[in-house]
């Protein structure tokens, strides 16, 4: 047992690369975070029953009277919660370092489809519950992809299994959540893991003398272990002080008010609320997404360094980028709730160009501009250029799901969080 | 697979000109058209399996609910039918139709508000009047109805059909 687990490592591993603040850890986190979830997965498998007449009732037997099913049940669901989040932070600090380029390109991607995977494996347990919240989530979500040209309406249907939600809908979301997404996380995990080791281990920032290698143990297990027991009691507390949400049972007649999308996806929600929803639930989102995956793919004039932010000036572009996109994101919510719907103003042009084309445009007029007089000015190298970029996307994104989860109330609109 | 090294090598150094097809090459083919073909077939019998079982569509025969007698409704009046997922709208000029409970928006269920005389979905604020038509976006279609039978003075709705449409025409609603 021991030596297979040391086998994921190699026998001596470089001083630079264990030193916690270059990683923080984040990838090993989510090694964890995924076999806890498989563990407390497989636990409420034991109780759970998905057919919708039953799918609540046993929620509540195994939250109520099952010992310790309701501390399971809040430890898969803030287990859940965690491995996105750190998941997350795992992507930016992958790009932010430079880990990305050269014969890291293909593991970029598969880490990007391990993101996807992490948020369907959210996204299909919300709807498990089958109570008011998962119902009108879900309902929301899927009602979105009916938006999509063409075969939006049958893709929805094909994957709902009919109009509305029913019990074909909570059949195959139970199967991709408990074993199709489970099973390729796993698999790609391992590859993931695997085609590090093959890249030489972490990225780390390359220096005159000859990198001091140390052995794996008890250098960096112990270390690994350090970090595990510590994430293992935060989540422990979350678990043990905040109840895994659950509402009554679903009520197909009677919407909830504000119905919200799941908290991962309230960024696109809240874009929801500014643009068509072709643009803002297909033509930016993918945009976004092969933005991202073009990324490792761009010629580059130099070669990843392994520093944060890559340089001083890139550190300051990135910091400058930051706060410009948080406020232009900001300046643009508020401005398009109470100022200026161009929707309700050019009724008479289509929702389409009113409401989509347009803002965009001034949006990416609105990046142009901050390129023009202040990114150019820099004379940044390539790389430095597209970090701005991704950093400008994270921080909107960032920003649309702040509002989104915390600042949307009754009948959506904008509150501040204590009214929520 | 890694193909054997001396493979190579035996084609490099006997390049066959008469015979274009050795027995070598051949067997290679055919397995790796086997396996195209073995990977079509299950690809179909996944398909087949995962979508033959499900319902095709939602539209069942005829699925008749009695509302009640005409004189019950008062003119301009909603009364709501949850268990049949509709309203059931009369209008100022007698007109009745069946109003799906599900905003065209993103399907959430919309409620009547008799103060200001309008539908609204809690989502998005979407707003439609007592016909269906549209009031407020970001909802962009007239609310779906299910087809309206009046026989003997009896309103009955065929909540087996949902009708789409795109804006509000008269001849959407049913006289007694």
């Amino acid at each position: 047992m021991r030596t297979i687990f040391l086998h994921l490592h190699p026998a001596r591993v470089n001083e630079a690369s264990i030193h916690f603040n270059r990683t923080f850890g984040l990838g090993g986190m989510v090694a964890l975070l995924i076999v806890i979830q498989i563990i407390t997965g497989i636990l409420l498998r034991f109780y759970y029953t998905p057919i919708p007449a039953e799918a609540y009732n046993s929620v509540v037997f195994t939250k109520n009277q099952v010992l310790f099913g309701q501390f399971i049940r809040n430890i898969h669901y803030w287990s859940g919660v965690f491995l996105l989040l750190i998941t997350f932070l795992h992507f930016m600090r992958v790009f932010l370092t430079g880990a990305f380029r050269e014969e890291r390109k293909i593991n970029w991607l598969f880490g990007l489809v391990l993101l996807l995977l992490i948020v369907l494996l959210n996204f299909t347990g919300y709807l498990l519950p089958w109570d008011q919240l998962a119902y009108w989530a879900i309902t929301v979500s899927t009602n979105i992809i009916g938006y999509l040209p063409l075969v939006g309406e049958s893709i929805r249907t094909m994957i709902i299994g009919g109009k509305e939600l029913n019990a074909d809908t909570l059949r195959t979301f139970f199967t991709f959540h408990t074993a199709v997404l489970p099973f390729l996380l796993l698999l790609l995990v391992l590859y993931h893991f695997w085609r590090v080791r093959k890249a030489g281990g972490i990225l780390v920032p390359e220096t005159v003398e000859k990198p001091e290698m140390v052995p794996t143990m008890p250098n960096l297990v112990f270390k690994e272990f350090i970090v595990a027991l510590v994430l293992i009691a935060v989540l422990f507390i979350f678990a043990a002080v905040f109840n895994a949400p659950l509402l009554e049972k679903a009520n197909p007649s009677y919407s909830l008010n504000p119905t919200k999308a799941p908290w991962y996806f309230a960024g696109v929600q809240e874009l929801l609320m500014h643009f068509h929803p072709l643009f803002a639930a297909f033509i930016i989102p993918i945009s976004v997404v092969a933005f991202m995956a073009w990324i490792p793919f761009i010629k580059y004039d130099d070669s990843p360094n392994g520093h944060w932010f890559i340089s001083e000036p890139g550190r300051k572009s990135s910091e400058n980028t930051a706060k410009y996109a948080a406020i232009v994101t900001l300046a643009g919510i508020l401005f398009n709730e109470y100022v200026l719907n161009f929707e309700v103003l050019l009724s008479p042009i289509p929702a389409f160009i009113s409401n989509g084309i347009l803002p965009l445009l001034i949006l990416i007029g609105f990046m142009a501009g901050f390129n023009k007089y202040y990114l150019k000015k820099l004379s940044l190298s390539k790389a430095e250029l597209v970090q701005a970029v991704f950093v400008f996307i994270i921080v909107a994104f960032i920003v649309l799901t702040l509002v989104g989860i915390f600042f949307r109330g009754k009948d959506m609109a904008l509150t501040f969080p204590w009214n929520v | 697979m890694k193909k054997p090294k001396h493979k190579k090598e035996f084609t490099k150094s006997e390049p066959v000109k008469a015979d274009p097809i050795n027995r070598r090459d051949f067997f290679n083919k055919s397995w790796k058209w086997l396996g195209i073909i073995a990977a079509v077939e299950v690809t179909g019998m996944f398909t087949g399996f995962m979508f033959s079982g499900k319902s095709k569509n939602n539209s069942n025969p005829k699925q008749l609910l009695e509302a009640g007698p005409v004189d019950s409704f008062a003119l301009s009046s909603v009364s709501a039918f949850m268990g049949g997922r509709f309203y059931l709208a009369r209008q100022q000029d007698g007109g009745f139709i069946a109003l799906s409970l599900r905003c065209t928006h993103l399907g959430c269920s919309i409620t009547w508000e008799e103060t200001h005389k309008r539908f609204i979905c809690p989502c998005h604020s979407s707003a439609f009047d007592i016909s269906g038509k549209v009031l407020n976006p970001p909802a962009a279609r007239a609310l779906d109805y299910y087809p309206v039978m009046i026989e003997n003075g009896i309103v009955k709705v065929d909540i087996g059909i949902l009708m789409e449409r795109n804006t509000f025409r008269k001849d959407q609603l049913q006289y007694a």
